[in-house]
């Protein structure tokens, strides 16, 4: 069970508020009836589904109902970062995989378990 | 009946003082059909230990009798079925986890007529030599027709327990917490962990499994500060109780470890005081923790070592015995045998000696040992014979006697002859398996540890930590320190950083770090006859599995552990191989010549024990199980006698049967009542999404098929939805209520999937867009009058003009109907005259009632979902998932008029049926059916094929996707998608049923109604 960060809401909320939409970052051909049917067949069928860092489309479906991106790892799942549709984050920074605390860096601001 | 003086005497190995129980409270309790008594503190384990009871189970395969031989979770033989009355029944509990109570009533689960006198063991005698590895595999595959009644037999045979029969009348449920820091166990790294974290300002949840802290402190030799170890427990926990951010769980398995730290706990609340739970309390309760910081202290179990006829009743794992004795004051036995290939084995024969009774030998399959308690051993003048293993247990029902033998420098042969000593005990210990099951269940591989001989935590993305037993610790000062360590740094990160002057002192232990496993690797003892000619060796007892039998298993060219565990169930039963797995493993690995670390483990999955499906249900059960939703007339549908179906979530009356009419007479006299006259629906359930802004005619153009630009206000429109695959998704009626005000309406099924593709379009690729969604489903209750005489009905109880001029078809008019403010939409899914009226959901059961009260003399008749199937069906109208399935264009459907290739934008579905395969002419495309035989029924999702002639198998053209009786006209009507069907008119397709009757029909309309759409216009 996920515990994921919205970005609009801001706040960490459990994942039965949430739905996954698929990979991220997909823009909608803007002259569609241009394409080849190849081209055409990309947009709408092929997805990717790597073993690693992954861009995901997210919704917050029993709060905001904003969409947003999730940026995480679909092997350890820890979650990098959660930021706004429309918006890029660039991971360069992001810690590597397994280091201590990576999951929580991102959301101990405002982690719903803190007593202070 | 026995009275209680003589109850109390058959505690033959009660010791007088001791442990931890209250011998002013004594408990009885039914075992087997037996009388017994214990005392309160006592688990059923002990108390049946206590009474002298050798036999407590039968094995699964063989029927072997069993004994007692843990002390805690990793029990494999002690299982019983528990419950004084039918309703109370629960299956497969372990003895060494119940705590006893007055009253309680058990029996083993295996064992037919009794234990004692057991069935099954004349047969394990017999034909168990022949029940290898994978035995139901190879014996009942053939004849595969026969596998049911074999199934049966063998289910009989093996039976674990059973359900009960009758409802349970016990409550369970659930809560959440949010914690900084979790700790699992309260042995003493736990307690130290969470004291620490504590003193640092975090809020703590601390969680054991047992009905009181102290872990292996409970049985612990050592002392703390001086005293008993269990003083120093029970001031942690007065501080720890004392602290208001703490909360501290007895009798509450952490069972779960999920991603992000969220941590499941099976809470049990009243198991431990009757078989039903008190007035007021819940008998389980699952905690649903997310911590900030996790501190795993879950200990370790010990592992027993592996020798031929090691399942005999007397044959026990070392530390249990210590357990049993300083515990609970129970003695298992009168003499007693240890073997050890550790320093730790030797306690038990220590506290053993202490109670008076006799210590044969500790045979310590090591040459030299040389740590402090074997020195201590030797001091109180236990025999000690070294270089040595027992290879084989003596006797019958109970160990008699253990063979003894000197082993070669690596333990793999013998080099001497075997000696016999009478016992009636032997306590194996092969040293520790560190308890890592939970470290493991979010994906982190455990890492062998050539140091202490077991798996230790891996690495993990989780902010977890780990102390004590699970590292491999073994001295408690190890513990206690791991724990200070464990706990500072967990609240460290959750935010806690130590705060000064309430530091934690690690207490002074009596024995220090000096205590060392200082083990050697053996598991598999090795014995004068191979291992498969041998007396049976056990390695995992609750499902018989030999270690000739994994051997076997390797030799038939099994080398994955995962594949061994599967073929063996090496591992399977309830208690997940807690004693057997490392010994599995290890034999394994020597037979396949690997490490044990190359060999690996198999992957432990959450739960770490077995949990109540009532516990993980918890209030979720009845009408709590899954939301109900209602329109708001229900209440009239339930007074009418409406039968209903279940759409979605949705209760929608599916017929109105008057007295004893059957479905098929109730749903005849509907339609007829409708097409003839007047019927009403409830169609409250809807979907309605209310669409607002300036862009929000643009937006409509671009997720329907068909053009928007013109519709006026006051008028409604039909609309199409697809995929961007060309795939017809949704449709529905659209209402223009403004210049930027529209009102959707969605299948019933498909309303919330709608609501949520527009966001995503809206929100994703359109954020520039003006525009915004509402679901207004539930505002709005909806009925539909439908029929010639509508009108007449209508004008009843509104005062706008209903003429044809003034209020057109697809018109929609705001206007008071019976009082009520209201939007009614002139629109028709029947194909008749029909009105729509919208009334605000509170007024609805008023306006519904209105309706009747004006509808009287019209004879209004109120028609369910099945009526509008059939009314829908003559008109060929379709419904998006049963006429269509995914691979249906709008031209598939033959609803080309609905899609606008003109529009501006290329709307969401037009390039995905531009595709060549989508332009095909001769797809499956949707038609009319009628059979030859008016009344003859095809069954949906029939098959149809041209030629009824040709060898099966046949080539399949299409199949039904709607059929019905139509009352109006009198004959059965059918719509179906066919290959070509919109060329094929008046073609014949064919349908072999099952039954080999084969019906013909011919394709035709799908409109078998009022083809010129006269009657709804009128």
């Amino acid at each position: 069970m996920f515990l994921i960060y919205c970005p609009y809401c801001c706040e960490h909320r459990e994942e039965d508020e949430f739905h996954a939409a698929g990979q991220a970052h997909l823009s909608r051909p803007l002259d569609p009836d241009s394409l080849s049917d190849d081209e055409w067949a990309k947009y709408v069928y092929f997805r990717k589904n790597p073993r690693g860092e992954h861009r995901e489309l997210w919704v917050h479906a029993a709060g905001c109902r904003k969409f947003f991106n999730v940026a995480r790892n679909t092997q350890t799942y820890e979650i990098y970062a959660t930021y706004k549709s429309g918006e890029t984050l660039d991971l360069g920074d992001k810690p590597e995989i397994g280091a201590s605390g990576s999951v929580l860096n991102l959301r101990k601001a405002d982690a719903p378990w803190s007593s202070s | 009946m026995m009275n209680q003086h003589q109850l109390r005497a058959q505690q033959d190995n009660r010791l007088a003082s001791g442990g931890r129980i209250n011998r002013k409270k004594p408990l009885t309790f039914n075992f087997d059909g037996r009388s017994m008594m214990g005392y309160a503190g006592d688990t059923l384990a002990s108390a049946l230990l206590a009474n002298g009871v050798d036999i407590v189970g039968r094995s699964f395969k063989y029927g072997r009798a069993r004994g007692i031989m843990t002390a805690g979770v990793e029990e494999p033989n002690a299982i019983m079925q528990i419950g004084s009355t039918e309703s109370t029944q629960i299956p497969n509990i372990k003895a060494t986890e119940q705590s006893l109570y007055n009253g309680l009533v058990c029996k083993p689960v295996n064992g037919w007529p009794s234990v004692d006198n057991d069935i099954m063991g004349l047969f394990g005698k017999l034909g168990g030599s022949l029940m290898s590895p994978g035995f139901y595999y190879k014996t009942f595959m053939w004849p595969k027709s026969q596998w049911e009644t074999y199934e049966k037999f063998i289910r009989k045979a093996a039976g674990l327990g059973r359900s009960p029969t009758l409802p349970d009348p016990d409550r369970y449920d659930h809560m959440n917490h949010h914690v900084d820091v979790c700790v699992v166990g309260a042995g003493p790294a736990g307690l130290m962990a969470a004291l620490s974290a504590a003193r640092n300002g975090a809020s703590v949840l601390i969680a054991d499994e047992q009905s009181e802290f102290g872990g292996s402190l409970l049985f612990s030799a050592e002392t703390i500060d001086g005293k008993a170890p269990m003083e120093w427990v029970q001031r942690m926990v007065d501080e720890l109780k004392a602290n208001p951010a703490v909360i501290l769980m007895t009798r509450a398995t952490v069972n779960g470890y999920h991603d992000h730290n969220f941590l499941t706990i099976s809470e049990r609340r009243t198991d431990h005081i009757a078989d039903t739970a008190l007035d007021g309390m819940t008998r389980h309760r699952m905690h649903k923790i997310r911590a900030g910081s996790v501190v795993l202290a879950t200990g370790a179990h010990e592992r027993p070592l592996i020798y031929a006829n090691n399942d005999l009743p007397g044959c026990m794992v070392a530390s249990s015995v210590s357990h049993y004795i300083r515990r609970y004051a129970v003695i298992p036995g009168q003499k007693l045998v240890v073997m050890t290939s550790n320093d730790g084995g030797y306690q038990c024969a220590i506290d053993w000696l202490e109670t008076g009774r006799e210590v044969v030998a500790i045979v310590d399959t090591r040459k030299n040992p040389d740590g402090s308690v074997s020195e201590k051993a030797g001091q109180l003048g236990i025999k000690v014979i070294t270089g040595s293993v027992v290879i084989e247990a003596k006797g019958r029902r109970r160990v008699s006697g253990a063979v003894v033998a000197p082993i070669n420098d690596g333990g793999s042969f013998l080099v001497g002859d075997t000696q016999l000593f009478e016992c009636d005990t032997i306590a194996s210990s092969g040293g520790w398996s560190p308890a890592v099951h939970l470290s493991c269940h979010t994906g982190s591989r455990p890492v062998w540890s050539e140091d202490i001989l077991g798996f230790v935590p891996g690495n993990t993305t989780e902010q977890r930590w780990s102390a004590g037993g699970i590292n491999g610790g073994q001295s408690v000062a190890t513990c206690l320190s791991e724990g200070l360590k464990a706990g500072q740094d967990a609240a460290g990160a959750a935010g806690f950083d130590q705060t000064p002057g309430v530091a934690v002192d690690i207490p002074a232990t009596a024995s220090g770090n000096d205590v060392h496993c200082d083990a050697m690797p053996i598991y598999l003892v090795p014995h004068s006859k191979t291992c498969s000619r041998a007396p049976k060796q056990f390695v995992d007892m609750q499902n018989d599995v030999t270690a000739a039998g994994i051997e076997m298993t390797t030799r038939e060219g099994f080398e994955s552990i995962e594949h061994v565990k599967r073929y063996t169930a090496l591992g399977f039963g309830t208690d997940q191989g807690k004693t057997g797995n490392i010994n599995g493993m290890a034999i394994v690995a020597k037979s396949l010549g690997k490490s044990i670390a190359e060999t690996g483990t198999t992957v432990f999955r959450p739960n770490y024990t077995p949990v109540s499906f009532a516990a993980v249900a918890g209030a979720h059960t009845d009408l709590l199980f899954d939301p109900q939703r209602f329109s708001p007339m229900h209440k009239w549908h339930l007074d009418h006698g409406a039968e209903f179906e279940n759409v979605g979530q949705w209760m929608r009356p599916w017929y109105f049967p008057k007295g004893e009419e059957t479905m098929a007479e109730a749903i005849e006299r509907e339609q007829l009542a409708t097409r003839n006259g007047v019927g009403v629906l409830d169609a409250s359930t809807l979907g309605k999404i209310d669409i607002q802004g300036k862009d929000a005619r643009e937006f409509l153009g671009r997720v329907y098929t068909n053009a928007w630009a013109k519709l006026a206000v006051g008028r409604c429109r039909y609309g199409l939805m697809c995929g961007e695959d060309g795939m017809v998704m949704d449709d529905g009626v659209s209402a223009c209520l403004g210049e930027n005000h529209f009102l959707m309406t969605t299948t019933t099924g498909g309303a919330a999937h709608v609501l949520s593709w527009l966001e995503i379009y809206h929100q994703t690729e359109w954020p520039e867009m003006d525009v915004y969604f509402n679901s207004v489903t539930d505002h709005w209750a909806t009925m539909t009058i439908a029929g010639p005489d509508s009108r007449n009905l209508l004008a009843k109880l509104t005062d706008i003009d209903l003429s044809a001029e003034a209020f057109g078809f697809m018109d929609w008019r705001e206007a008071t109907v019976a009082g009520i403010p209201a939007r009614v939409f002139r629109i028709s899914f029947t194909g008749d005259l029909s009105y729509e009226i919208n009334v605000p959901a509170h007024y609805g059961l008023r306006a519904w009632e209105a309706l009747f009260e004006a509808g009287k003399e019209l004879n209004l008749t109120p028609y369910g979902t099945e009526t509008m199937h059939v009314l829908r069906a003559e008109k060929g109208f379709i419904i998006v998932g049963q006429d269509t399935d995914g691979s249906m264009t709008p031209y598939d459907l033959d609803h080309g008029w609905a899609v606008s290739n003109n529009k501006p934008f290329s709307f969401i579905g037009k390039r995905g049926m531009n595709r060549p395969d989508c332009l095909r002419t001769d797809r499956k495309q949707l038609v009319g059916l009628k059979t030859t035989d008016p009344m003859a029924q095809l069954p949906e999702g029939s098959q149809a094929v041209r030629d009824p002639n040709e060898p099966i198998p046949m080539t399949m053209v299409g199949h039904v996707t709607s059929s019905y009786y139509s009352a109006y006209l009198k004959r059965r009507i059918a719509m179906a998608v066919i290959l070509d069907g919109l060329q094929r008119q008046g073609e014949k397709v064919y349908f072999p049923l099952s039954s080999g009757e084969v019906i013909e029909a011919k394709i035709c309309s799908p409109v078998f109604l009022d083809a010129e759409s006269k009657r709804q216009k009128v």
